[in-house]
């Protein structure tokens, strides 16, 4: 996708705002930002942003393409949309953050390993292999997706947890083989390899 | 009391604030006949409950008192008191208005002794105070009231309290079997001044004015400073009555935001630069300040009293709309928290009083007028043609300052007095 990134740059040639107004979901909104601050302060995770919504609103104004599209902050939302419910502008901050993020993921920007991007794309691959997510393996490769040693430290301090989910037949180690399936698994997949075609078409009408 | 005379060349001013004051006199003082009519037992307004006017931080019993001189003494106003207008019909210099009076239980032989006052045992929250300390079921609104005569609370009327407040007066003035009365006038121009209020604080959910008791508003912080006010003129906090010397202001508290009033209500941010100045006022280099804020609008001309009370080192100022405020227990300090737009700091600061400048809507709801009105959507009375002869002064047009109001007011007075002239033109 790197080449899709070069052909924005391009495209827009350090217009950043307009780019984001283009191609990112409620993007427009972003130039209605006042910068009253009130969504940062209201924000759980505020202390752990790198830059809460408010700065990154500003950075997208300065046109700051780079720093706001690498950055680890929009992934760290999660949707409790107090932001929203306190915007005296009635922005939809919650939405744009989830727009950057997936335009940055487009882009092939998004932080490698920020962990929120990575248990979303585990989630992805996890759900359209079978139409339903298999909790036993999204929940273990969860726990190994920061390497072998800390999965095992993890599986161990869940131990209990697990095998209280087995007694009360919330989960079973049947799950591992395979795992049970939509109905239509074909009719899934095909919808899924259309939803992409037309998610390219779009980006590539927009794109060029 | 004596028979209303109206025609159509008579002016009916509804609103007893200065706007209507205002808009009042300069028409009785052009020659037309007028009547001003006021919901409340006494004219005056929310002017009459401020300390000082920004920027000149003279005191409004002055301003008040020039017009209730001027106001005796013209022999073409009349002042119509605890009336209301319940219906309106007909067009620009041929109304017909329905006008309901509400039983005072006080004739004019009252001469504001306060004899009943002092009979009387049951309180109420008074309305003069913001229900920030009580006054008596038998009262006088406030020092300066006019007309100047007591007023019984309608909900003693019927208790023991009505008989000890009648056998107490000397004059026969407590008259307990007064009854409501309506009558129907006709008038050639309207100008409405019903003004404004402040907005419902308690909506503002995260800044908890229903929940902590140091979180005031502005409007009750200017009643703090009365001398004849509930505290005495001084600043003391409403949990435990200790001074608060640290005062925090939070702007556009309910103002230029969807989720409340869409305006900027325009006054407020000169009214706490104002009440910036009561800190120095009352503890010198001892008070202290800090104002929340997203943009100063200190508005043309009054751009240096911001500058002079940015000189204070006393004062502080962070670009920030405060997201939440919470309790510190142990204190009873309101804790401010946010996010300043210098910089991105998170803070939570704690404070000994938080003030809202709180925002102004209208006080008459659109749906509520007695005739069809155009409304803007902030719900303010538009300047249109399809309003006849019906003009909005002050605040009732417009979030206003009093200079502005008092503008508003000559204007529209001009523009009824048109209307009248107009009227006597065709029947001369």
């Amino acid at each position: 996708m790197s080449n899709y990134n070069q052909e924005m740059i391009e495209k827009y040639r350090g217009n950043f705002l307009k780019e984001v107004q283009d191609n990112v979901e409620e993007g427009d909104w972003v130039k209605m930002c006042m910068q009253c601050g009130v969504c940062s302060g209201s924000c759980p995770l505020g202390p752990h942003w790198e830059h809460p919504p408010q700065e990154i609103f500003m950075m997208i104004r300065a046109g700051k393409r780079e720093e706001v599209l690498e950055s680890t902050s929009m992934w760290m939302c999660t949707s409790c949309y107090n932001c929203i419910a306190r915007c005296p502008r009635g922005l939809p901050i919650t939405h744009i953050m989830h727009g950057l993020a997936t335009y940055s993921k487009r882009l092939g920007l998004a932080p490698q390993q920020q962990p929120t991007a990575k248990f979303a794309q585990l989630f992805w691959d996890n759900l359209v292999k079978k139409g339903r997510v298999n909790e036993l393996k999204l929940g273990l490769s969860l726990y190994f997706m920061n390497g072998f040693g800390e999965g095992i430290k993890t599986s161990l301090k869940m131990k209990d947890i697990g095998l209280n989910m087995l007694k009360a037949g919330r989960m079973t180690p049947m799950e591992m083989l395979g795992g049970h399936s939509c109905k239509d698994t074909k009719g899934f997949q095909a919808m899924l390899k259309k939803a992409q075609e037309l998610e390219e078409a779009r980006i590539g009408k927009h794109g060029n | 009391m004596s028979e209303v005379i109206a025609t159509n060349q008579t002016i009916l001013v509804v609103g007893g604030g200065i706007s209507g004051m205002t808009a009042a006199l300069e028409a009785a003082e052009c020659g037309k006949q007028v009547i001003l009519v006021e919901k409340n037992p006494s004219i005056g307004g929310r002017v009459s409950q401020l300390y000082k006017y920004f920027p000149k931080l003279c005191h409004p019993k002055c301003g008040l008192e020039i017009n209730l001189k001027r106001i005796k003494a013209n022999r073409n106003l009349r002042v119509m008191a605890m009336t209301e207008v319940s219906a309106i019909s007909g067009d620009a210099g041929n109304y017909s208005v329905t006008l309901k009076t509400a039983p005072r239980y006080v004739n004019e032989n009252c001469t504001s002794c306060g004899a009943c006052g002092d009979a009387v045992e049951a309180e109420f929250d008074s309305e003069y105070n913001y229900g920030m300390n009580k006054r008596k079921g038998a009262y006088l609104p406030f020092n300066q009231a006019y007309p100047e005569r007591y007023v019984l609370d309608p909900a003693i009327i019927g208790t023991d309290d009505a008989e000890k407040a009648k056998a107490a007066c000397k004059y026969g003035a407590i008259d307990l079997d007064m009854g409501e009365s309506e009558s129907t006038i006709t008038v050639g121009a309207i100008i409405w001044a019903t003004g404004w209020k402040p907005y419902d604080a308690g909506k503002i959910q995260p800044y908890g004015y229903d929940r902590f008791q140091n979180v005031i508003t502005s409007v009750e912080f200017e009643r703090m400073l009365d001398p004849h006010g509930p505290t005495g003129g001084k600043i003391l906090r409403p949990s435990d009555g200790k001074e608060a010397k640290d005062v925090a202001f939070i702007q556009c508290a309910g103002s230029r935001d969807k989720n409340h009033l869409a305006h900027c209500s325009r006054i407020c941010c000169m009214a706490s630069l104002k009440q910036t100045t009561y800190l120095r006022e009352q503890y010198g280099d001892d008070g202290k300040g800090t104002v929340y804020y997203i943009d100063i609008r200190a508005i043309d001309r009054i751009d240096d009293f911001y500058q002079n009370v940015q000189k204070d080192p006393n004062i502080s100022f962070v670009k920030s709309k405060v997201a939440s405020i919470t309790e510190d227990k142990e204190t009873g300090n309101p804790v401010l928290h946010g996010v300043d737009t210098e910089g991105y700091h998170r803070y939570s600061n704690p404070h000994e009083l938080v003030v809202l400048a709180i925002g102004m809507e209208p006080s008459v709801p659109a749906g509520d007028f007695p005739i069809e009105v155009v409304l803007n959507e902030e719900g303010f009375v538009e300047l249109d043609e399809a309003n006849g002869a019906f003009f909005a002064a002050g605040c009732s047009s417009d979030a206003l300052d009093v200079n502005r109001a008092v503008q508003s007011a000559t204007a529209s007075a001009l523009r009824a007095i048109q209307v009248v002239n107009k009227v006597a033109g065709a029947e001369g």
